[in-house]
């Protein structure tokens, strides 16, 4: 593992080297498709920037390899056809690593990793976490999610509900229409943390199933653009190491969200 | 924050972002009016030709495009199109990558549904002229050509226009689809702030009255029209 | 002097001269290249779907696109069916001399008819959403709280102001001479209407039902945005499961079987119903 790692770092640095080589004088372009709702990792302010944990990592990694980003936004359901067809190049969004988008797309290595959970309202006499507590309950997860997918499979006693971005989630649990929701752990807390997640509560959290929910979130790319994943990684490593990710984690969270 | 702070224009309104979706929706449907009539135009001639192979033809291209849900040719031709391009390209033995944008997408879609309705609406128009009236300009020595732009054509397009009007006011409806595809029309920028503020009513409730008033316009200017092309016959 | 002439026989019956042969105009290149050019399509259509076969993803994903169709087409017909029993009363006042009926009556088919019906759904799923406690008082949440029943109100009142279109259209289109034959004859202005005026508006507006059918079975495509998997809903699933491209095409082949079938029947049923009328 150690000789692999060694090895990846020595060819990325090489491809970097010869990277930056080629783009002397104008740098790279790099388009990043992202969602721009899914907070705190990626979402739209009022004056129409993109701000998040995903959009600072994805700058950091940019201004690693020297590359000129822009991102552009693409709804959830779309982005990995948007991917393929080549509106943008990589794909900075919280995407998890899984066999299934495997089949289609590369991935980098994971920038963070996180389980996911599952939150009901405040009054919710659902006892917990499990496949038979939420028997019959409506549960309310984002559509093409490695969420929804678990829902579909682990907890199949439950009706799964699908929405195209979690703030319609969020709309309908705390309109009742929903009995609980299934996301990632932090998506969830953070949203706890607002007036808006007053309604809810964290229930548990769930052990991740690594054929679902893979190994954590990557950077997607077209297959077969070799180069680009071996900047990424040799960046995504390169942040890691001079603290430039810390420093992100930090601004975000009092906890370490890149995972064992 | 209150409704005015929301739907004010600055940074901390959502004004700005809608009125943008606005510009979007506005400039697609307009964009989208020229071709789909040029289309459509040609689908009525092929329909009404004395060549069978052309009157198949156009009758396969309307029943595909009136028969798909709307949504799915936006689809179809936004993930599509862009894929076969491509494909064909690196058939080619070309290797750049040819980019669709939402709004070309859109303007494709939206237009090859309104065409195919169009043409039916040409058709109607087509025969309630009299055939004495092709009969008089070919008796003048007019070519072809000059008898369909300078006696039909006048006639054609007043007779079709309360059924073009139906059609751009579906036109106009239709657009909202293309926030499903992301871009950034109406319906999605007042979803965005619809989400974000949470305050769902307010802001699909001024996507709604938007395209209201976008319909009272157009109802505005298509009366003006009609009135144009009937100042003749008030007279008799 | 000459002998007269004398037939000695008939002339045989000849084949009929050799049709001239068909020019290669312009129109004649257009039609054959356009209708090769379908044929490309159509071959390429189907060489694809048989690459793309997938028995996993058939067994998988196709009966939930069954479903999906299921609900789609109940969906539909329960809209249709409450939408026109609807649009009666508001047709009528939007006839009716009274000009505050006729006025409440205009503004509601105005603002359904001028808006989109995605705009219309959000309002009525999410924008209602924000008045839960309003609605609990009244008692009405528990309808308003089910995305099917928001789908169901919100298609029916859509439906209903174009049906009520369709039933003015085809009252106003009978003769004003057909009402006082009716009323020369002694019978009541509802007498009237049932006897004389409705079997007349109902062939006029025969075709004007079938094209609203069509229109809502594909605008109702959008009711996945609200939670509701119809057949387009259970396609982007599938598509955003498997990437693959075929599945939308299925889709295309599912909704545009659905129109051509409906749309036959209704030329079936108006060549019956018109019989009368073909001289």
């Amino acid at each position: 593992m150690k000789l692999a790692k060694t090895l990846l770092a020595a060819t990325a640095a090489i491809a970097l080297s010869m990277g930056a080589a080629a783009a002397d004088g104008h740098s790279m372009k790099i388009k990043i498709g992202t969602e721009g709702a899914y907070p705190p990792f990626n979402n739209l302010e009022a004056d129409g920037s993109l701000v998040g944990f995903d959009i600072d990592i994805a700058n950091a990694l940019c201004e690693e390899m020297k590359a000129d980003c822009e991102f552009v936004t693409s709804d959830w359901d779309g982005i990995i056809p948007a991917l393929l067809a080549g509106k943008f190049d990589a794909i900075i969004a919280s995407m998890s690593i899984t066999e299934e988008r495997l089949e289609v797309v590369d991935f980098t290595s994971k920038y963070y990793n996180t389980p996911p959970a599952i939150a009901v309202p405040k009054d919710s006499d659902i006892a917990e976490a499990t496949d038979a507590a939420l028997a019959g309950k409506a549960i309310g997860a984002q559509s093409s999610t490695t969420h929804s997918n678990y829902a579909e499979e682990k907890l199949s006693s439950a009706s799964l509900t699908l929405y195209p971005t979690p703030d319609e989630y969020k709309l309908d649990i705390a309109n009742g229409r929903i009995d609980a929701v299934i996301d990632d752990v932090v998506v969830l807390s953070e949203w706890l943390e607002t007036e808006d997640g007053a309604c809810c509560k964290i229930l548990g959290t769930l052990t991740p199933d690594p054929v679902i929910n893979g190994e954590g979130a990557g950077i997607a790319i077209r297959k077969g653009e070799d180069e680009l994943k071996a900047k990424f990684n040799a960046a995504i490593e390169a942040i890691r190491a001079n603290g430039t990710y810390d420093t992100i984690n930090a601004k975000y969270f009092d906890f370490d969200v890149y995972g064992g | 924050m209150d409704w005015q702070t929301l739907i004010s224009f600055g940074d901390q309104g959502w004004g700005d972002e809608i009125a943008r979706g606005v510009f979007i929706t506005v400039t697609l449907a307009l964009a989208t009016l020229p071709l789909g009539l040029l289309i459509g135009f040609f689908i009525a001639l092929a329909k009404q030709s004395e060549e069978r192979t052309l009157r198949i033809a156009a009758d396969v291209y309307t029943t595909i495009f009136r028969g798909l849900p709307e949504l799915l040719t936006l689809f179809i031709v936004f993930y599509g199109m862009q894929i076969g391009i491509q494909n064909a390209l690196r058939a080619l033995g070309f290797e750049t990558g040819i980019e669709i944008n939402a709004f070309a997408a859109g303007m494709v879609a939206l237009a090859l549904v309104f065409s195919s309705y169009a043409s039916e609406v040409f058709m109607s128009a087509f025969k309630a002229i009299p055939k004495g009236q092709y009969e008089g300009g070919h008796a003048l020595g007019l070519s072809d050509g000059q008898t369909m732009r300078t006696i039909i054509a006048p006639q054609l397009i007043r007779i079709a226009l309360p059924g073009l009007a139906n059609l751009w006011m579906i036109l106009l409806k239709d657009t909202a689809l293309v926030s499903a595809i992301g871009l950034s029309d109406i319906v999605r920028q007042t979803g965005i702030a619809a989400r974000v503020t949470k305050e769902a009513f307010l802001f699909y409730g001024i996507a709604f009255i938007l395209f209201l008033v976008l319909a009272l316009l157009s109802s505005i200017v298509i009366n003006r029209i009609e009135a144009y092309g009937e100042r003749s016959e008030a007279v008799r | 002097m000459s002998e007269a002439t004398v037939t000695s026989g008939l002339v045989e019956a000849q084949a009929p001269p050799p049709a001239l042969p068909k020019p290669w105009t312009v129109t004649r290149i257009a039609g054959h290249a356009l209708i090769a050019f379908w044929l490309f399509c159509a071959v390429m259509l189907v060489w694809y779907l048989i690459a793309a076969w997938d028995p996993a993803k058939v067994s998988r994903y196709g009966p939930r696109f069954l479903e999906g169709l299921g609900v789609t087409l109940t969906l539909v017909a329960i809209s249709i069916i409450i939408g026109a029993i609807l649009s009666l009363p508001v047709a009528f006042a939007r006839m009716s001399k009274n000009p505050v009926l006729s006025g409440i009556s205009f503004g509601y088919v105005y603002l359904f008819r001028g808006t989109p019906l995605l705009a219309q759904l959000f309002l009525i799923y999410y924008g209602l959403g924000s008045f839960r406690q309003e609605l609990e008082t009244i008692g009405l949440w528990v309808f308003f709280r089910d995305a099917w029943n928001c789908a169901i109100f919100a298609f029916t009142l859509n439906t209903a102001a174009y049906q009520a279109e369709i039933v003015r259209g085809a009252v106003q289109s009978v003769p004003k001479g057909q009402w006082e034959g009716g009323s020369a004859l002694g019978l009541t202005r509802p007498q009237t209407f049932g006897k004389i005026i409705a079997p007349q508006a109902l062939v006029v507006a025969l075709r004007p039902y079938g094209n609203e059918i069509i229109l809502m079975i594909k605008g109702s495509a959008i009711v996945a945005l609200i939670t509701v998997f119809d057949l387009m809903g259970e396609t982007r699933r599938a598509f955003s499961r498997t990437f693959d491209f075929q599945t939308y095409i299925w889709a295309a082949i599912f909704y545009l079987i659905i129109v051509e079938v409906l749309r036959n029947v209704w030329a079936w049923l108006e060549k019956r119903l018109t019989k009368h009328l073909v001289r």
